[in-house]
């Protein structure tokens, strides 16, 4: 049994916490914190948009129509042209189809990885850890985009290439939150009690564990979300994401940046924008989420 | 750290192997003939076994040689020691503007909190999080640039060619690349401030009868900005990382734009050396940090 001896005030302190962490139903979290309702409610917009941009687009995001490249924005195309005479509306609504899977996949493979190796290590303890969280410490060795843009380069751009990189180097912070928790939750009674009714490790961590993990979790998904939409913007805008003509933001503005000087303002706002609008909803979420779900903020 | 250092030069080592295929044809790409590609090879040292290439690789670093660069057979260190000026130039700038704009507008915000001035900076800090640095690039070129033509909107002239102009060449990009960084240190700042205001030696001094200025310089902020050292080290590591976009969209020619020039020319020497220099800074940079943080506190002592 590796479950020191009782100290009560930790345990004490640590148990309020688990107490408060009842479930509170998503109804009353939404009216009682207007901010994550605000948050959410951008983030699904966005995501519909993104979502039935086929039906809802004005123009064909790929139609190129040499007559009339660079329009200003007007009533035919609400954002203006770009270089290519393409509807940039079009563009900017059909580039979420790109740039949210980006990020959830990312977040995906780096809590699915950054999870399962958190709490392999927190839950075995000793070699298993340590081997585990010197790896997890070799990435974070490495500035997050630097790894990001390292990996793209090696492996190829692509848009899968680039979903792998800012998903591995997404992993350390999950490996890190998810083995201190588990560290913390691991001596507390009911697990002790679980494991002396002679539950297995893997029903442990599934039944009692998992779920007190959850609300930590969660801020950090959205906050990571919001980082993976930061890379892969940055990875597009580099030319090392989607190739083109695929409509994606980062390389909308790469492209339209060679065109600021004649003016052509239009081509670099609207994906900009739209970056800015889903950036800022995911961290406006996890924070909100953090001051919702965590009960030491809770005053 | 020195476990960390070696997987760090373990995994740039690798960094060329995860090349799908023949490194050196995608090296070539459309110049592929078996003899250059025999030459790169060789000249790579990929045709021994990978131990071996490892301890070659590490005895050459150990020399200061990262190898040459495909593109220019200019030596690694040369090519990278050439732009190193500039990118030193430009992350300090960005640091200052960060640390000119989070410290005060920080500590403000933990003065009056609650109130507007806590609101407002609460709201720039997401704001600042949330925008790209390259998005923020391109709305400073667009409206102080273009609109206004009150800064140049690229480019990079020598401190010793121009002062004047080397100084206006270089607010753009740095404010571009330092307002991610003040907006955590902004929020750093802020709720350490509130931490360090609620001690009872501030107690003690405001009721000895110290004004408000005197007990936020004086008491206050040395204590608070303490845990603040630590982001702002954590920054200074990463500025390479926002560089090499920042450079791109100002056309500074820094580190970070040799990175992404070597990338598209698949100069894989270079790109292994920068990745090299940025992880081995970024380290420094922490080990740095948690010097720095045992001096200003005495109560903090590594065994």
């Amino acid at each position: 049994m590796s479950t020191a001896a009782p100290t009560f005030g930790p345990v004490k302190e640590r148990a309020v916490g688990i107490e408060e962490r009842q479930p509170t139903g998503l109804r009353e979290l939404l009216l009682d914190h207007p901010r994550i309702l605000i948050s959410l409610s951008l983030l699904v917009l966005l995501a519909v948009v993104a979502l039935l941009s086929p039906w809802i687009a004005p123009h064909n995001p790929l139609l190129v129509d040499a007559d009339n490249p660079r329009l200003p924005p007007g009533p035919g195309h609400l954002l203006g042209t770009d270089e290519l005479g393409r509807d940039v509306l079009s563009r900017v609504m059909w580039g979420g189809r790109i740039s949210l899977p980006v990020a959830f996949v990312a977040v995906g493979v780096g809590l699915i990885v950054g999870g399962v190796t958190g709490v392999t290590a927190g839950y075995r303890g000793g070699a298993t850890d340590l081997l585990l969280m010197r790896l997890v410490d070799g990435i974070l060795a490495f500035p997050a985009l630097i790894l990001a843009i390292a990996l793209v380069a090696a492996l190829g751009p692509s848009l899968k290439n680039a979903m792998i990189a800012i998903g591995v180097v997404q992993i350390p912070v999950y490996a890190r939150l998810t083995r201190a928790q588990v560290l913390q939750l691991k001596s507390l009674d009911f697990v002790t009690a679980a494991r002396a009714l002679g539950a297995s490790p893997i029903w442990i961590v599934a039944r009692h564990l998992v779920p007190n993990l959850l609300n930590p979790l969660i801020v950090q998904i959205s906050l990571s979300a919001a980082s993976a939409m930061l890379a892969e913007a940055t990875l597009s805008f580099l030319g090392l994401s989607a190739p083109p003509p695929t409509p994606d933001w980062g390389f909308m503005i790469n492209t339209g940046q060679s065109f600021l000087v004649n003016g052509d303002w239009w081509m670099t706002v609207g994906p900009g924008a739209a970056i800015c609008l889903a950036v800022f909803g995911f961290n406006w979420l996890g924070d909100a989420l953090r001051d919702a779900l965590d009960p030491r903020l809770r005053r | 750290m020195v476990p960390t250092a070696f997987l760090v030069t373990v995994a740039v080592f690798l960094l060329i192997h995860l090349t799908p295929g023949d490194p050196a044809a995608v090296i070539l790409a459309e110049s592929y003939t078996p003899q250059a590609a025999a030459a790169i090879r060789q000249d790579l040292g990929l045709d021994k076994p990978l131990p071996e290439q490892y301890l070659f690789y590490i005895v050459r670093m150990f020399h200061g040689d990262l190898g040459r660069s495909v593109r220019n057979k200019l030596p690694v260190t040369q090519a990278i020691g050439e732009r190193v000026n500039a990118t030193l130039e430009l992350g300090f700038a960005a640091l200052l503007w960060s640390l000119l704009v989070a410290i005060p507008l920080g500590t403000l915000a933990a003065l009056r909190r609650g109130r507007a001035p806590d609101i407002i900076a609460s709201g720039l800090t997401v704001a600042g999080i949330s925008v790209p640095n390259f998005v923020l690039g391109i709305l400073l070129i667009l409206v102080l640039g273009l609109l206004l033509r009150a800064l140049p909107v690229g480019g990079y002239i020598a401190l010793g060619d121009s002062v004047p102009d080397n100084l206006s060449h270089v607010i753009m990009p740095a404010v571009a690349l330092g307002t991610f960084g003040a907006a955590s240190t902004m929020r750093f700042t802020r709720s350490s401030m509130i931490e360090v205001l609620n001690q009872d030696y501030i107690r003690t001094a405001r009721a000895k009868g110290a004004g408000a200025w005197r007990v936020v310089n004086r008491h206050a902020l040395k204590n608070a900005l303490i845990p603040v050292v630590t982001i702002v080290g954590l920054q200074v590591g990463a500025i390479l990382e926002g560089a090499l976009v920042t450079e791109t969209v100002f056309s500074w020619p820094g580190v970070g734009k040799l990175a992404v020039e070597s990338i598209f020319s698949r100069d894989f020497p270079v790109v292994q050396g920068i990745v090299l220099l940025s992880a081995l800074s970024y380290m420094f940079a922490n080990l740095l940090v948690d010097l720095v943080y045992a001096w200003l506190d005495p109560r903090i002592s590594y065994s």
